[in-house]
């Protein structure tokens, strides 16, 4: 979907999941540990979230889908972009 | 006493779950699209991959017709219990507090652990001789229980936390070594290990059979059941 163009009358919506602040983030432990291994020197923090995209007709929906399915927002924080 | 086992595209163990049901009532299976529960009195959410896991684990079975039904059971009073894949589903419905977290090992585990009783007065330990730790086999890899530190700290007033890993067995990495938690009103809970592995003792341990026993009382002591299971709740 990235790169393309939204279908007429929809909106392209990209919404980042990444754990909270605080949440111990194993992944982003193991991605940062895995990194000085290949030379890959001064990495100081890894988070590893998700990626989702969307093309909707009503973009002001897209706050209600996080909360209710998208992000559990217990453990997750998320940000919504509009892409147009 | 009627026992409703729900099965999801993707659940695994719901054959043990009714197997080791059937030991202490009539177990029915219910089918993710079923909108009422068969007249079941007590429901069980078994372990496996509901939806294949994706998004996040539970996020879609809770969104399945049977789901309400089990909703109106639970508000009902009715006993709910959730075992792995099922105690991800009732966290997801918000039925239970928490949130279930990938293992800090990032590994899937297949380990049988002691686990210590945190509440004796859950109505799903009933059968559990005062004082017994069980031994239970442990399968998964998202199994790290999370609840932040105020939700933790009121979980633990109310005597919320059923069930914790023996100390040194907490291999997920669960906040407090937390293995079973249920609601505030003590008749919906999840635990991570699996009872229905373990119910004879060529399995390694028939500690499993408690958990099972214990439903009979949990649906005595509620008086809710059939009534809210057949769809016409109250």
């Amino acid at each position: 979907m990235a790169g393309r163009r939204a279908r007429a009358g929809a909106v392209r919506a990209r919404v980042l999941i990444r754990p909270k602040a605080g949440i111990l983030d194993p992944q982003g432990g193991a991605v940062a540990r895995a990194l000085p291994a290949l030379g890959f020197e001064g990495v100081h923090e890894v988070h590893v979230g998700r990626m989702i995209e969307l093309e909707v007709d009503d973009p002001s929906t897209v706050g209600a889908m996080c909360e209710r399915l998208l992000a559990n927002p217990l453990v997750e924080d998320y940000e919504i972009e509009l892409l147009g | 006493m009627r026992i409703g086992v729900v099965r999801f595209p993707g659940s695994c163990d719901h054959r043990d779950t009714i197997a080791a049901a059937s030991a202490v009532g009539e177990a029915v299976e219910l089918w993710h699209a079923d909108r009422d529960l068969r007249g079941a009195d007590a429901v069980i959410i078994p372990g496996g991959f509901s939806y294949g896991d994706y998004l996040r684990a539970g996020a879609i079975a809770r969104f399945a017709p049977v789901m309400e039904a089990v909703g109106e059971l639970a508000a009902a009073g009715g006993p709910v219990l959730g075992i792995c894949n099922g105690f991800q589903v009732l966290c997801e419905a918000g039925l239970l507090p928490g949130a279930l977290l990938p293992n800090i090992s990032l590994r899937f585990r297949c380990v049988d652990v002691r686990l210590e009783v945190s509440n004796p007065r859950s109505p799903f330990l009933a059968a559990v001789p005062a004082g017994a730790a069980l031994r239970i086999p442990a399968k998964h890899s998202i199994g790290r229980y999370y609840a932040p530190a105020g939700m933790l700290r009121e979980l633990e007033e109310r005597g919320q936390v059923i069930l914790r890993y023996a100390p040194g067995e907490s291999f997920n990495g669960s906040v407090e070594r937390i293995a079973a938690v249920s609601n505030a009103a003590g008749n919906v809970m999840g635990m991570m290990p699996h009872p229905e592995h373990a119910v004879r003792e060529r399995d390694g341990s028939a500690d499993g059979r408690l958990i099972f026993a214990s439903l009979r009382s949990a649906v005595a002591a509620t008086g809710a059941g059939a009534a809210a299971g057949s769809g016409s709740a109250r």
